[in-house]
């Protein structure tokens, strides 16, 4: 077997200088009748070029998003991502070092992260931020958690504006835990009166902008709320490369900004793996989940970096640990920050310009379309029409002829009668031809 | 002069500094400055056109302050990673013995797999006939998954193992609450020498963590966990292998106490890699166990993740796996996103999409590699490395608990450093000088000063008798006395020697902040 260096002599060897004649003897505490004698029942071992065979007929069953006019998104988006930075973070060294617990020979990993914690902060407007979480929901469940910590009251408001399985994922660790939820109605509008529903007994209000159906929602009413009765706002965002043209949550008084990283640096993957970004003011650094890196001088007085606050996580603490995560999601965010170096200020709000007009563009076609009427009235680079037809048959139809148009609303909140209702999203990587081709198999299907 | 083993007879000069640089550099080892310290405002390394004038649709909500991000050129950014990568020691750097995370060979087929665009480029929201072959090899994956542990189901969107456990705890509830008896069975028994992640999980869902000791012998024993047993305890909380590197004789005494007495055998599957093709936690009574595909099937740690925790369940928590969840339907694969499209009873949803693909296509990659026969062959091999170690520094290290096999890990505590003013901590460095990556340090919690060795099935024999003489000599260093500094001050010759870990904690600067203007600095 190509990965496994011992050779038969080598094992006859060991096993002699260890002082047991067969392997089986070190696993004399496996209870004898379950020790398996024979391999189970699965495939022998393969070569190289057969298990590419196989894993290369499952990868040509899927549609690609590269090979489709394709304007799905919903929390997850199709970005181009420069050739720079999946080289970078094959490099054996990022790739294959652990958490770096051994600070003196991780300061590559610590370095980046530390940078990639600057450059989240002052995205979102924060003052600190972690080094990651595993995804944008995970990360707003943890927030709800971190905001009941802060506040000692047990009660999170969720907008109707929140990406519904961000809204489930909340729910399921609340209601494990005894921890009161409020959902707000599905708000396809971004007109929502989430105000009436702080009151003194509520931990935080979660909303999301751009919120799942596009709009662009205004924070600062919501903070100012919040704040009178003592609670927290978690502002969240799934589409990061909003972070270049939206005025930043932490400007609008967000106590908590947790999001999606996944569209600077990350493919689509299917989903995952992805990585969550994490941003709260310093005076809750003690409650924040996740690792955090910190700088600090070695012994000669260089400066260095290492994991820091760690008495708050789980390795240390316990049962009392501020969350349980252990892994979090390194490497993606290494893409994320080598992705961002690279786009540079400049880079990122014109990239988000470009999405922006690209959305604005087809925003403006799909509305000339008989049986599409655009909804929004805000909106970054994805918004909501409304069709004549529901609109996972129309999903259907249109994969059939070879664009992948958006996600059905009724896939998220199926039964809440928004049935007709569909998100359309438009990056950098649309052009005019992708724009006519949707709205040519629009008008032969509606 | 090099023996036999190829290493020299002696410590020797190297690293020391006669000629110190002007530029601090020391050839390939460079110094490289925050990207915010080379990094200009108006600089960016990738080329987009500026977008036609458009009327923006942001209601008001436009960003008008500047962010503040340095943005460097292609070039630039290919040499700040690249020396900074240099920094870092990775598997393919050295040995990696780091007890319980499974520092085994990454294999880059599974890179190449994972970035085929039909896995890489897909979105989890497209329309579920476009992706058959996305959720063909999901539900290949769960097929070997569950036939390797010999359990019913699987739940595979956890994002990491401590996520993977928070994942078999909720199903836990589930099932508690679907008896009537969420009120009444609150009570998880973890042992003191669980990964910290366990009573952490427990917590997070409103259990109340009660410790199991282990015996002198480093094991759970029945009768211990039997006096603790009662209608108030929905789960034990096991590591099998425990993190002492046993295999728990009495788990199938345990899980059938457990059983009798109306609660669940979550099992920490941390170091499954010991007994994948040996045992089966089906077969030992487990009712749950994530499964580090990061550690097992060798998917990359990256540097801290991401990584993957799937979850095996047995037939009686299977019905409240999570979703999302694959099935085959009548047109090929379908994909359950909504708890009422379930005839299950799924306790909810633990992230919005279907988990870690990446992971997925990397794990399943190495099991078609390995197949059964080498998946077997790599337990087997893991369990004789850390035995192979064990043989070669007992009679120089002590073992907490004798001298008898272990599985894929051997602990040692620190009761052979007695009175030599060196720690586990100063061991742990000089390994560092000595070209290693340090063993696990002060883990598990229950052995002092304990030192967890790994060296897992990819180390050849040359591979650990070199490292086993050189353990041996660092450990004959530290009995004599007479070198003291070599531990205590290392490292000596890493990019960075020993750092201030209180100072960082005492005042945390977790971002890079400009510096003062020069006036302003002089006042």
């Amino acid at each position: 077997m190509r990965y496994l260096p011992l050779s038969d002599t080598d094992r006859s060897e060991m096993l002699a200088r260890i002082g047991v004649k067969t392997v089986d003897e070190l696993f004399a505490d496996v209870p004898k009748n379950l020790l398996l004698k024979e391999p189970l029942d699965l495939p022998r071992r393969k070569g190289e070029m057969e298990v590419e065979r196989i894993l290369s007929r499952m990868s040509a069953r899927n549609v690609t998003a590269s090979s489709v006019p394709f304007f799905v998104g919903a929390g997850a988006y199709k970005h181009h991502v420069p050739a720079t930075v999946d080289h970078l973070i094959q490099r054996s060294e990022f790739l294959t070092s652990y958490t770096p617990y051994q600070p003196e020979i991780a300061q590559g990993t610590l370095q980046y992260l530390f940078e990639f914690q600057t450059q989240v902060a002052a995205l979102t407007g924060m003052e600190v931020a972690n080094a990651s979480m595993y995804d944008g929901s995970t990360g707003t469940g943890e927030a709800v958690l971190m905001a009941h910590r802060v506040t000692k009251r047990r009660k999170a408001v969720l907008s109707g504006g929140l990406h519904p399985h961000y809204a489930e994922v909340v729910r399921t660790l609340s209601d494990m835990a005894s921890d009161a939820v409020v959902t707000m109605q599905p708000d396809v509008s971004g007109s929502e009166d989430i105000l009436s529903q702080i009151d003194d007994s509520v931990s935080c209000v979660v909303v999301q902008s751009p919120d799942v159906f596009g709009n662009v929602r205004d924070l600062k009413p919501i903070a100012e709320k919040a704040h009178q009765h003592g609670a927290l706002l978690i502002a969240v965002f799934t589409e990061a490369v909003s972070l270049g043209l939206v005025a930043s949550s932490g400007s609008q008084g967000a106590d908590i900004v947790v999001g999606e990283g996944q569209s600077i640096g990350n493919a689509l993957n299917f989903g995952g793996p992805y990585v969550g970004l994490f941003a709260t003011q310093s005076k809750f650094i003690r409650q924040m989940p996740g690792r955090l890196c910190g700088e600090t001088v070695d012994a000669d007085g260089n400066r260095g970096f290492v994991l820091t606050l760690s008495t708050r996580e789980q390795h240390i603490r316990r049962d009392k640990a501020t969350s349980n995560i252990c892994t979090n999601s390194g490497l993606c965010a290494l893409a994320f920050t080598i992705h961002m170096t690279l786009l540079g200020e400049t880079g990122l709000k014109r990239l988000a310009r470009v999405n922006h007009a690209n959305a604005i563009k087809l925003a403006d076609q799909l509305a000339r379309v008989k049986g599409v009427e655009v909804l929004n009235k805000t909106f970054f680079n994805e918004f909501t029409v409304k069709l004549a037809k529901p609109a996972a048959e129309v999903v259907e139809a249109l994969a059939a002829k070879g664009v992948l148009a958006g996600v059905p609303v009724s896939r998220l909140l199926p039964g809440a009668g928004l049935d007709n209702l569909l998100l359309v999203a438009s990056t950098e990587v649309n052009t005019d031809d992708d724009r006519a081709a949707l709205v040519a198999a629009l008008k032969e299907v509606l | 002069m090099l023996n036999r083993q190829g290493r020299p007879t002696a410590a020797g000069e190297a690293g020391t500094n006669a000629h110190p640089t002007f530029t601090g550099n020391k050839a390939l080892a460079q110094i490289e400055p925050l990207l915010f310290e080379i990094g200009r405002h108006d600089t960016t390394g990738v080329d987009i056109d500026e977008p036609e004038d458009f009327e923006p649709r942001l209601g008001g909500l436009e960003r008008k302050e500047a962010i503040g991000l340095p943005g460097l050129s292609e070039p630039e950014t290919m040499r700040h990673y690249v020396r900074l990568s240099q920094m870092n020691y990775g598997i393919d750097t050295g040995l990696f013995p780091l007890g319980s995370c499974t520092m085994k060979h990454n294999a880059r087929l599974n890179e190449r797999m994972a970035r085929l665009p039909g896995f890489s480029d897909v979105h989890p929201l497209q329309p579920v006939s476009t992706v058959q072959g996305a959720l063909e090899l999901m539900n290949e994956l769960g097929r070997y998954l569950v036939t390797l542990t010999n359990m019913t189901a699987v739940a595979l969107s956890p994002k990491a193992g401590a996520h993977g456990e928070l994942c078999g705890m909720m199903a836990i509830k589930a099932a508690i609450e679907a008896r009537g008896e969420g009120k009444t069975r609150n009570v998880v028994l973890v042992p003191d020498s669980a990964h910290g992640t366990n009573p952490a999980t427990a917590a997070l869902i409103g259990f109340v963590v009660k410790p199991v000791p282990a015996r002198e012998d480093g094991t759970v024993h029945v009768e211990d966990v039997k006096e603790r047993l009662g209608p108030d305890v929905a789960a034990i909380m096991l590591t099998n292998p425990n993190t002492c590197g046993l295999f728990e004789p009495q788990v199938v005494e345990i899980a059938k106490a457990i059983h009798e007495a109306g609660a669940y055998f979550y099992c920490d599957g941390a170091n499954f890699n010991a007994i994948v093709g040996k045992a089966r936690p089906g077969d030992l009574g487990v009712d749950a166990m994530h499964i580090n595909l990061h550690k097992t099937f060798s998917t990359p740690h990256g540097g801290g993740g991401p990584g993957s925790g799937p979850v095996v369940l047995s037939e009686r928590l299977a019905p409240f796996a999570p979703v999302p969840f694959v099935r085959m339907g009548k047109d090929g694969f379908e994909l359950v996103e909504q708890a009422s499209d379930a005839a299950e009873k799924p306790f909810g949803r633990m992230t919005a999409f279907h988990g870690q693909m990446g992971m997925y296509v990397r794990a399943l990659s190495y099991m078609l590699s390995h197949g059964s026969d080498g998946m077997k062959q790599a337990s087997e091999d893991a369990v004789l490395n850390a035995n192979y170690v064990r043989a070669g520094l007992s009679d120089l290290m002590s073992l907490p608990f004798g001298n008898k096999p272990c599985m894929h890990e051997v602990l040692f505590d620190d009761a052979w450093l007695k009175d030599t003013g060196v720690t586990t901590l100063d061991i742990a460095k000089a390994m560092i000088d000595e070209g290693y990556h340090p063993m696990t340090m002060y883990f598990p919690l229950v052995v002092h000063g304990a030192m967890l060795i790994e060296p897992t099935e990819s180390e050849s024999k040359s591979s650990l008798d070199f490292f086993i003489a050189t353990l041996r000599d660092l450990a004959m260093a530290a009995k004599t006395g007479n070198d003291k500094e070599r531990f205590t001050g290392a490292p000596h010759h890493a990019p960075r020697r020993r750092l201030d870990e209180t100072r960082a904690a005492r005042n945390p600067v977790l971002k890079w902040t400009p510096p003062a203007p020069v006036a302003e600095a002089a006042e």
